[in-house]
């Protein structure tokens, strides 16, 4: 396993790095979010995006994509992260297009994954049902049709769910609400009949929204993966995800402290540098370590993804190792960040407090440090 | 083939017919080789296995051939530390000259040094101690106020030092030494080697809150070592002192590292994981009936699992010959504090079971517990206290102002 970044990988890097810096820097967050911008990202940046190719990152040659692996798009999100760059990156190419390429038979994946790839379509996974993340507590139900399923259920936490034209729901056609088995997947127009869909505003400025599908229709094609036993593969699309996102939130986290540190070297108190205060040196200390560990996890987690022999199990470990780690760190540096630039740090028009709003939010999307716990442990039979 | 998988199953194949069955069993207390003038061999297994791994070199695998180490790159020491952990074999050689003083002695010896000193410590037949810290210098090391002054062809050596690990079974030391009294305390020190059988030199062990007496006082009354025992040069011995603490360090961070399913290090027995002990004085079938213990575990193995991957990738990260930096403090820091959250988890899983000291109604492995958990305290203190490794970090890594030379203005 790679826990180094291979060359070309560090020059995908660079170059994300670059672009991020110089087109989406955290400013352009703070634009969509004060002018109530509708789409909640910027399309130009986004178009520019797709024509770096990030939307095929992880997508086979054969749908369009550049096969860089989830090592590639993993560095990419890093760099996004940075920047709290908003886009349909983790929505549509971390989740739904890896859902279809997991999940999807030759047909879907041939026309959802080059529409992905190339821009034309976004999609959103819908899941969480209730505030907290559980993907077996499913209540949506599927119920069987003539030539189909009806859907009824609802919806919330939908990353990008109001622009996306694509809903993946997930949504139970057999078994008891809390149990694996008698979930299924499937794909669902926005703009079908029945299906309503509310923007909510969340407090680190990206986009959610809630769902509620009312008599839902939709053909037997419509299915995405096993029916009845969506739930293993929905687990395994998951855990990219929260690896890709445990990648996210570690260039946030590095963003945070890089930016900690300058001000340590730089305020002065006292007479001194506050980066002189012992007090602070091992709180620095300590985070810098942290952080060291969750480059390692990050890196592990993602080499593993490209790692065919590597089993299901094992991909399942690292995910809630990441998600665990990085959720618990991303809280304390963020909290540091505030503590450490003092009562600058408290003002909006500083840009630290953008990162406290989306560490939080991060560390809840797809299951928080306790979650993941939790499932690690049963994971580990304890 | 490629030669790295050559490389592996020469390497599969030399074990296999070479190992001896009880080496591949988990290592025990007191049969760790430590070797020496007078070495004891508690299992006759462990002479023949430490004979034939320093017959390769193995013993300190990437050292040079030219003063009898193995030779090896740094990717084939690592098919060779896999191959032997996939046998769970045991350390054929433990010693302060494999993990302090050779990486240090090969950077900055002599030739006539390293001819001198290097094949033995790869075959085990001097074994050293450390003699750093003194009554008034601890992680003030470079205070220390034991003198050499210059005598015709010798040093003469007068002082004392504490916390001398193993001082009383040692057969040399390698001792940092005042060579000027008149200079920042930093620009006066110098490191030296000498014999413990010399006159003058007197330890007196002290016992320890675990009850064994690894270390020492270390008493030096005129003790005389020839100048050719001087390593670098005079009065610039701290460089040398630094360098070797970051291979102690880096040393010491493996308390942090649990070999496989099991926390100590491959033990089979009921406490050998802190979450199989957990359940089995719960009774516990299938999960963990305490749900704050259980947290509290996973939290621990999540960490140790990143630990984990964190010392592999600085090992990939170092290039060739490169040994490690500042980062060994990181990861001793961590490292040990890790391994005493293991030891107070182990504690919490075990109840009193895990309070004995000796004697009926505790089994071994329960009273092992007991006695391991009150060691592990000293795991943030030996090598250099938890504290200083954050001020390295802090200044070295971090490059944030030295508030010691600030309040020195
Ligand atoms: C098991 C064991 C084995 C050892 N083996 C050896 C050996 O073989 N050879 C050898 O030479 N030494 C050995 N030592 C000694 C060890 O290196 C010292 O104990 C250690 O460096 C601390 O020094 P001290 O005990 O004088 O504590 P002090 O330096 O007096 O420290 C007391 C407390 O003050 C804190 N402190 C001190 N300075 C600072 C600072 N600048 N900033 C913040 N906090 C600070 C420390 O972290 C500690 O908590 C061993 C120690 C142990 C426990």
């Amino acid at each position: 396993m790679a826990l180094v970044l291979s060359e070309d990988q560090q020059l995908l890097k660079d170059a994300a790095r670059n672009f991020c810096q110089q087109r989406s820097p955290l400013n352009v967050l703070r634009e969509l979010r004060d002018s109530k911008d509708e789409t909640g990202f910027d399309a130009a940046i986004w178009k520019q995006m797709l024509e770096l190719g990030w939307a095929g990152m992880a997508v086979p040659e054969t749908y369009g994509g550049f096969q860089f692996g989830y090592g590639g798009l993993g560095v990419v999100l890093e760099e996004t992260g940075r920047t709290l760059t908003s886009s349909p990156l983790i929505s549509t190419v971390l989740i739904c297009a890896t859902a279809v390429n997991e999940l999807g038979s030759d047909q879907q994946k041939a026309s959802l994954l080059p529409a992905i790839v190339g821009g034309e379509l976004l999609m959103s996974l819908a899941l969480d049902e209730h505030s907290l993340h559980n993907p077996s507590h499913i209540e949506t139900t599927a119920s069987r049709t003539s030539d189909g399923f009806e859907l009824n259920g609802s919806k919330t936490f939908v990353l990008d769910g109001h622009v996306a034209k694509k809903f993946i729901v997930v949504a139970r056609s057999s078994g008891d609400r809390d149990s694996k088995e008698g979930i299924s997947l499937f794909l669902v127009d926005s703009g079908s009949t029945g299906v309503t869909v509310a923007r909510t505003r969340m407090v680190d400025s990206r986009n959610a929204a809630k769902i509620s599908l009312d008599k839902v229709t939709v053909t037997e094609a419509a299915v995405l993966g096993d029916l009845d036993k969506g739930f293993v593969g929905l687990d395994r699309v998951l855990d990219i995800a929260r690896i890709g996102l445990a990648a996210e939130m570690l260039g946030s986290i590095r963003e945070v402290f890089e930016r900690i540190l300058e001000y340590l070297k730089q305020r002065e108190q006292f007479g001194v540098l506050i980066g002189s205060f012992q007090g602070l040196q091992h709180r620095a200390a300590n985070m810098y370590t942290e952080i060291e560990l969750c480059k390692s996890v990050v890196r592990a987690a993602l080499s593993a993804l490209d790692d065919s022999e590597k089993s299901g199990q094992g991909i399942a470990e690292l995910a809630s190792i990441a998600k665990a780690k990085l959720s618990e760190v991303f809280m304390l540096v963020s909290n540091e960040g505030i503590q450490m630039h003092g009562g600058i740090g408290m003002t909006d028009e500083f840009d630290i407090g953008f990162f406290l709003k989306r560490a939080r939010v991060a560390q809840q999307f797809l299951g928080d440090a306790s979650f993941h716990r939790d499932r690690y442990a049963s994971l580990k039979n304890f | 083939m490629s030669s790295q998988q050559d490389f592996r199953a020469a390497t599969r194949q030399w074990l296999e017919s070479n190992c001896p069955e009880s080496m591949r069993t988990p290592m025990v207390q007191d049969e760790i080789v430590w070797g020496g003038r007078n070495p004891s061999f508690k299992n006759p297994d462990s002479k023949l296995w430490l004979e034939r791994m320093a017959d390769r070199g193995w013993t300190c695998p990437t050292w040079p051939t030219e003063y009898g180490g193995g030779g090896l790159s740094k990717d084939e020491s690592v098919v060779l530390r896999q191959e032997l952990a996939r046998i769970n074999a045991r350390p054929a050689l433990t010693s302060f000259g494999i993990g302090m003083l050779g990486p240090a002695l090969l950077e900055y010896g002599s030739h006539a040094h390293k001819l001198e000193h290097i094949p033995k410590i790869v075959r085990g037949e001097i074994r050293w101690c450390q003699g750093y810290s003194e009554p008034g210098s601890g992680s003030d090391l470079a205070s220390l106020s034991t003198k050499a002054e210059l005598q015709g062809e010798n040093y003469i050596v007068n002082g004392s030092k504490v916390w001398t690990s193993y001082a009383d079974k040692a057969d040399w030391i390698f001792c940092l030494v005042r060579t000027d009294f008149d200079v920042p305390k930093h620009s006066g020190i110098s490191f030296i080697l000498f014999d413990m059988a010399s006159e003058g030199i007197s330890t007196k062990p002290i016992q320890l809150i675990s009850g064994s007496s690894p270390f020492c006082e270390t008493f030096f009354l005129d003790v005389k070592v020839p100048t050719a025992n001087l390593v670098g040069r005079l009065n610039e011995g701290w460089t040398i002192a630094k360098r070797l603490l970051q291979h102690e360090r880096t040393m010491i961070s493996s308390f942090g590292l649990a070999s496989g399913q099991s926390d100590r290090g491959g033990t089979t027995s009921t406490v050998a994981s802190v979450e199989g002990a957990a359940m089995h004085y719960r009774g516990d079938k299938d999960s963990l009936s305490d749900p704050v213990l259980r947290d509290e575990i996973a939290q621990f193995k999540i960490d140790s699992e990143a630990f984990a991957y964190t010392s592999q990738r600085s090992i990939e990260e170092s290039r060739q010959g490169q040994g490690p930096n500042a980062t060994s403090s990181m990861l001793k820091n961590y490292g040990c504090e890790l391994n005493k959250r293991r030891y107070e988890l182990l504690l919490k899983a075990i109840g009193s079971q895990g309070l004995g000291w000796e004697g009926e109604g505790f089994a071994d492995d329960e009273l092992l517990v007991t006695r391991e958990w009150l060691r592990s305290k000293g795991n943030s203190i030996e090598g250099g206290t938890s504290e200083v490794q954050l001020n390295v970090i802090a200044k070295r890594v971090l490059g944030l102002p030295d508030i010691l030379s600030i309040s020195k203005k």
